[in-house]
C-alpha cells in the first residue's frame, strides 16, 4: 500500500477537517494532491503533530480534526498517545503511516521493523479505538468511519517505505501557518 | 508543604485575568497549588502531560483555535522542550506563555536540581527567549500581563521564571 494512494482515497473528504501532517513525505505527498487552507504541515518538531491535533480538537469540539502522523514521529513522542487517551476527544482521528522507516532522512529502520506493534502500544496507552489497515480500501473505510464512531480513533496504516524524490515545496512555512490560522478564524466567526 | 498558597493564588488569578483558559502542566512541587486551582476551576481546562514538550504542540493547536493558553513546568521540563520550542514555536512564530519554576538556584537543597538551575538562564538567552522573574507579590499581575502582551505582539515564546522567594515559604 502506498501512502500517496491512501491520501488520494480520502482527499475529497479532507475538506471537512482541520488537517495536521508531519514533515517530509507525508507533507509533500498531500501537497502534491493539492494544497488547501485547512491543511497545516508541521515541517519539523517531530512528534508534536499529534499534540497539535489534540490541542485543536479539545479547543474546537465541533470541528473534525485529523492528524497524519508517522511511525518515526510517533516513536519520538509515545507519551502523546497517553495524553490523547486521557482526554480522548471524539472529534480527533489519528492516522499513523507506518513504513517501518525514517524515510525522509535516508531510510533508517525504526523499531516497528523489529517487532514494535504500534496498534498494541496505542491500545495499551488507552486509545479507545485502534485499527490497523493494510490496503487502500480499508484505509478509506477506516477514515470515513472514524468520526461516526464518536470516539478517538488511531488508524495504523502499514505502507511501503517509498515517497517523493524531494520534500521542499513552494509553500513557505509561515504562509501555511497564517493561512491555516485565518481559515480557522473564518470558521469560528460565523 | 511550604509552597505558598497565597502567592500561587495570585499567579492563578493573574493568568485568568489575562484570558488564559487552557493550562498544560506536569506536576512539580512548587506548582501543586497552581495545578490544583486550574483543575478545580470550571472556566479553565487543565491538560496533564507525559512530557513537557507536548505542551508546545497543544498550545500551538489552542492558539490556532483562538484559545489563550499557558504552560506550567519546571526548568528541567523547559530543557526537555527545547526542540519543540525551536522547531515549532520559533520556526512558525507561535506565541507561548511559559511559567517555569526556577529550581536549583540559591537556596536549593535538592542536589538533583542544581545543574538545571545553572543552565536555565544561559539556555533562555541562547534561544533568544525574552524572560523575567516573578519574585515579589507586587509585580505578579503586571508581569504576567506584560509577558502575555509581548508573546502575542511578537508571536514568540516568552518565559516567566517563578522564583523561590515567591513560591516557597519557610
Amino acid at each position: 500500500m502506498l501512502r500517496l494512494d491512501c491520501l488520494r482515497s480520502v482527499y475529497s473528504e479532507l475538506e471537512d477537517y482541520l488537517v495536521v501532517t508531519i514533515m517530509g513525505a507525508v507533507a509533500a505527498e498531500l501537497q502534491s494532491l493539492g494544497h488547501r487552507p485547512n491543511f497545516f504541515y508541521l515541517q519539523h518538531a517531530m512528534g508534536l503533530a499529534s499534540s497539535t491535533g489534540l490541542g485543536l480538537a479539545l479547543c474546537l469540539p465541533n470541528q473534525r480534526v485529523i492528524v497524519f502522523d508517522g511511525d518515526g514521529s510517533l516513536l519520538m513522542n509515545l507519551g502523546s498517545l497517553t495524553t490523547m487517551a486521557r482526554y480522548r476527544p471524539k472529534n480527533l482521528t489519528h492516522v499513523v503511516f507506518d513504513n517501518e522507516s525514517l524515510l525522509s532522512v535516508g531510510g533508517f529502520p525504526t523499531a516497528t521493523s523489529t517487532g514494535t506493534d504500534l496498534e498494541g502500544v496505542a491500545r495499551s496507552a488507552g486509545i479507545p479505538r485502534v485499527v490497523t489497515v493494510r490496503d487502500v480500501e480499508n484505509f478509506k473505510i477506516a477514515v470515513r468511519e472514524a468520526p461516526h464512531r464518536k470516539e478517538l480513533t488511531t488508524i495504523i496504516s502499514k505502507v511501503e517505505a517509498s515517497g517523493p524524490s524531494g520534500y521542499v515545496t513552494d509553500l513557505s512555512l509561515l504562509e501555511n501557518r497564517f493561512q491555516f490560522q485565518r481559515y480557522i478564524q473564518s470558521l469560528t466567526q460565523h | 508543604m511550604p509552597v505558598s498558597l497565597a502567592n500561587s493564588k495570585l499567579i492563578f488569578e493573574a493568568l485568568k485575568e489575562c484570558g488564559i483558559r487552557l493550562v498544560s502542566a506536569l506536576p512539580e512541587t512548587w506548582l501543586v497549588h497552581l495545578i490544583r486551582m486550574t483543575d478545580e476551576d470550571p472556566e479553565m481546562t487543565l491538560l496533564r502531560l507525559a512530557k513537557e514538550e507536548e505542551a508546545v504542540g497543544i498550545s500551538a493547536g489552542a492558539y490556532f483555535a483562538g484559545v489563550k493558553s499557558a504552560m506550567l513546568m519546571q526548568n528541567h521540563g523547559f530543557l526537555a522542550s527545547i526542540n519543540g520550542i525551536v522547531s515549532f514555536a520559533h520556526l512558525y512564530k507561535i506565541p507561548l506563555l511559559m511559567l517555569i519554576s526556577y529550581r536549583g538556584s540559591f537556596g536549593e537543597r535538592d542536589p538533583w536540581q542544581t545543574q538545571g538551575g545553572n543552565v536555565t538562564e544561559p539556555v533562555l538567552r541562547a534561544l533568544g527567549i525574552p524572560y523575567f522573574f516573578l519574585d515579589s507579590i507586587e509585580t505578579v499581575k503586571k508581569r504576567i500581563r506584560d509577558a502575555q502582551t509581548l508573546a502575542e505582539s511578537s508571536l514568540q515564546p516568552v518565559a516567566i521564571l517563578l522564583a523561590r522567594d515567591l513560591m516557597w515559604e519557610e
